[in-house]
């Protein structure tokens, strides 16, 4: 069951921080004062993948509530992000962003002190 | 040089807040009588614990951040960036659940660190926004 709660973290997590990622770059910056809070609330309303990547959060949050409720914080959250090559390599491939040797190279070495960390 | 001053103050906000929902999060689930994942009824009586809302409430703020940091940088530079929140989440489990962190698990910890400090020194963002900020 352990196991079943991060695959299904994981794989809600991805899609929902792809989905995030794309329409953010669309809206443009934002800020987090009051009003910039009202402001990404609405957002979400009326933007369709804006709220696309809310659903899928929502099974993602849920998922990790249920593992964190089973499992030790210092293995449950490590081994959430078991998402993060494949958010990388796809975020590369999808939203066309790049991936420089330096950035790609630190990026494997937190997954390598992840993985680490969940054992 | 502003930019990235704001940059980095959404990302320090995003980790605490994050940070500190999670743990109250495991406190608040730890406690339940039910299992959730056997009884998914469960995580609506669970919403009147006050660590479980507290925790909700602390990561739906940190959603909210990381939406505008994401209007900031790019998904490739904040992922590996906030892994420095499994570090931070080994600690406070260590620190306020008494879990076991071992040396082989603080080794790990330094390799996060240095992950992430190869990734601070890369550009913050490599696509432009299509639309102007409203």
């Amino acid at each position: 069951m352990t196991w079943l709660l991060v695959a299904i973290t994981v794989v809600a997590t991805v899609l929902s921080d792809l989905l995030q990622s794309y329409e953010m770059k669309r809206v443009g910056e934002q800020s987090v004062d009051a009003r910039g809070m009202a402001r990404l609330a609405v957002m979400i309303v009326r933007r369709r993948y804006l709220l696309l990547s809310v659903v899928c959060l929502a099974f993602s949050f849920f998922a990790f509530m249920a593992l964190v409720q089973i499992a030790p914080l210092s293995f449950a959250v490590p081994a959430s992000a078991a998402s993060f090559i494949l958010e990388t390599v796809l975020a590369k491939l999808l939203l066309h962003e790049k991936i420089g040797t330096r950035r790609a190279a630190g990026a494997f070495l937190v997954l390598c002190g992840v993985v680490m960390l969940g054992r | 040089m502003l930019q990235a001053g704001r940059t980095y103050l959404f990302l320090a906000l995003f980790l605490g807040l994050r940070a500190f929902g999670n743990l109250s999060l495991a406190i608040g689930t730890k406690r339940l009588p039910e299992n959730l994942s056997a009884h998914p009824m469960g995580f609506l009586s669970s919403m009147i614990d006050p660590y479980v809302a507290g925790g909700i409430l602390m990561l739906i703020v940190a959603l909210l951040v990381r939406m505008a940091l994401l209007s900031l940088a790019d998904l490739s530079f904040v992922l590996p960036m906030t892994a420095v929140g499994y570090v931070i989440a080994a600690a406070l489990g260590r620190v306020f659940l008494n879990e076991p962190v071992t040396a082989w698990r603080w080794l790990a910890v330094g390799l996060i660190f240095a992950g992430a400090a190869m990734v601070g020194s890369t550009p913050r963002s490599t696509t432009a926004p299509a639309e102007k900020p409203r």
